[in-house]
């Protein structure tokens, strides 16, 4: 189901080749930005209307808003920020996993017997389907005519004028408290220059003022999954790992041997970081250039 | 104005360990708190009461213990406060958990504000606030960064979201729920802390807010959980050793040819 004014039909085609075999828009110039009371009108509709057995929401914003106020009002039973779905082979409940007392540990959820089953998903906790342009689906555009007054108005919005995101980038340098000063985290921004990755962060940096919040990796920033993953001065604590650890390629620079981010690394630099990141930068500044 | 925050108490997850064997919570030792993020939703409350004048309500459901949250936030300055606690209600998701603090707040009569904080640090959910709102049929503004201004029946809000921050105006009453960036919480006082002491926490039941027993606890609750493990992490992690300058150098040179064999360089 999409949400919104007008949709390109290209948008709304993609999601057949991504794995859909049936696309509702719902259309209307009022849909144009997310306005909870109208989206949850549309989406309470189709429920009812459909009667889905199971309806999944990325955990942004717009989901984590948009959900729970329609599961209260479809008697449906909602599991937020799950990391894994998977749909139980015996009973044919979506079993949905999600970590929990801040990511010490993993809990399976089901909904018994409410339906829909509804979740929000965390992005990127998974990789997106690839396009198949052979694939075929109906796509089908609704009006929404009978929309109802809201009570919030969007009065402007502001975006901001923050560098690149981690979110989508391919490539991420986190920086951790080893870091020590705010000052220093120059050289770690150099070396996400020359690998072309975006610059992420622990809480802990985050905390201090060193880093703004978008830069955050973990349980209570974002969820990133990228090709590579270079953390440098991070201890790799159960909370920043659940931010992480999907990432394709990971690679730990620490001066401690037992830091925790080795067990999850792919490559592991056991050294002091203002002795070995400006090395890797040369290095990879040498690797660019002779290619 | 008049305010109500529904405040949650949890444990101190930031010092939770697990044990090993079993794979479950040590609760020894770990102390129960005020869900930090409430106390964000406290603090814009008791500004918004000091500017224009009102009452602020503090609201938990829990275990009996739970009062000793709601006394910490009348030491804060809150005004007064309820607990929700009985059998009836342990157990609850967040579905049956907003439905019982939604039944609470209309008992607590006509209010213009409803606080909430972003979540709560062990669910770690955030369902709560939207759920109040959908049960009060309330408009609800999620993700909170500042109070622009208050009027005319009216409140002005910059709600934080991905690229930005939207200025959204919303109709009261009206439930928010707030972050960290709204405000920094104030410390309790002497003088609150020895009115806390003494004052009244109205302990309620399943049938001092009207509530349909069908809708709480675990019974009432859509979700159940099934399974709880330890998060596992395996990979094989090759070390290099970088305590002197040739380590530096060696390690540099490899860090090199491994992204070159990932096609990363
Ligand atoms: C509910 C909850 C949610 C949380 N959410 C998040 C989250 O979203 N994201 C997050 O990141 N954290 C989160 N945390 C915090 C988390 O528990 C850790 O405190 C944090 O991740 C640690 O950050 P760090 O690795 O930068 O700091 P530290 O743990 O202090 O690690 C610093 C590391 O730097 C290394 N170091 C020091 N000096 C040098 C040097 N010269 N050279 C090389 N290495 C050096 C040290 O060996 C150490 O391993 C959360 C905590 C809780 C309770
Ligand atoms: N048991 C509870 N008692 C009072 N308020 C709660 C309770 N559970 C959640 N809340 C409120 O809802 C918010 C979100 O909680 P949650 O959805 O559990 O993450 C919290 O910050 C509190 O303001």
């Amino acid at each position: 189901m999409a949400i919104g004014p007008e949709l390109p039909g290209a948008d709304l085609a993609e999601l057949i080749e991504r794995g859909a075999d049936a696309v509702v828009a719902v259309e209307d110039e009022r849909l144009r930005h997310f306005d909870l009371e109208r989206y949850a009108a549309c989406l309470g509709r189709l429920i009812r209307q459909r009667r889905p057995e199971i309806v999944i929401a990325a955990a942004t914003t717009t989901g984590r808003t948009l959900m729970p106020y329609v599961a209260v009002t479809v008697d449906a039973g909602l599991t937020a920020d799950c990391t894994v779905l998977d749909i139980d082979a015996e009973t044919g409940r979506l079993l949905q996993t999600r970590p929990a007392i801040g990511g010490h540990i993993l809990a399976t959820i089901a909904t018994p017997t409410h339906r829909p089953q509804m979740a929000t998903v965390r992005p990127h906790s998974t990789p997106p389907a690839a396009r198949d342009a052979a694939r075929r689906g109906e796509i089908e555009r609704l009006a929404a005519d009978d929309l109802p007054e809201s009570r919030v108005r969007r009065v402007d919005f502001l975006p901001d004028d923050e560098e690149g995101g981690i979110q989508d980038a391919e490539r991420v340098v986190a920086v951790g408290r080893g870091i020590k000063r705010a000052d220093n985290i120059a050289i770690v921004r150099d070396l996400a220059d020359a690998l072309g990755a975006a610059l992420g962060a622990t809480r802990e940096v985050v905390d201090r003022g060193w880093l703004s919040y978008p830069h955050q990796i973990g349980l209570s920033g974002k969820t990133i999954t990228p090709k590579l993953y270079v953390g440098v001065g991070v201890s790799g604590s159960i909370q920043h790992l659940a931010g992480m650890q999907t990432a394709e390629t990971i690679v730990a620079i620490n001066s401690d041997p037992d830091a925790q981010l080795f067990r999850v690394a792919d490559l592991g630099i056991v050294g002091d970081l203002f002795e070995v990141v400006p090395k890797l930068t040369e290095r990879v500044r040498l690797g660019v250039e002779i290619a | 104005m008049r305010i109500i925050v529904p405040i949650k108490q949890v444990p101190e997850t930031s010092s939770v360990r697990m044990d090993e064997q079993t794979g479950t919570m040590v609760r020894d030792g770990v102390e129960a708190i005020v869900n930090p993020l409430d106390l964000y939703a406290i603090e814009t409350a008791l500004r918004l009461r000091d500017a224009r004048g009102g009452r602020v309500t503090c609201l938990s459901m829990g275990p009996p213990a739970a009062e000793r949250a709601l006394r910490e936030a009348l030491s804060m300055g809150c005004d007064d406060a309820a607990l929700l606690s009985d059998s009836a209600f342990a157990g609850s998701d967040t579905w049956a958990t907003s439905y019982a603090l939604a039944a609470a707040v209309r008992k607590l009569g006509a209010c213009d504000l409803i606080l909430c904080g972003e979540r709560a640090t062990d669910g770690d959910t955030g369902q709560v606030g939207p759920g109040i709102a959908a049960w009060l049929n309330l408009p609800v503004v999620t993700y909170v960064g500042r109070v622009e201004r208050v009027g005319e029946g009216r409140i002005r809000v910059r709600r934080l979201v991905e690229a930005g921050c939207e200025i959204l105006d919303a109709a009261l009453p009206c439930v928010l729920t707030v972050v960290k960036a709204i405000a920094a919480p104030r410390l309790p006082t002497l003088r609150g802390k020895q009115r806390a002491r003494t004052a009244d926490v109205p302990r309620w039941g399943p049938g001092d807010p009207d509530v349909d027993a069908d809708k709480l606890g675990l019974s009432g609750s859509p979700t159940r959980v099934v399974n709880i493990f330890r998060p596992t992490v395996a990979r094989q992690c090759e070390l290099l050793p970088a305590g002197d300058a040739p380590g530096v150098e060696a390690a540099a040179e490899r860090f090199a040819a491994f992204l070159r064999e990932k096609e990363l360089l």
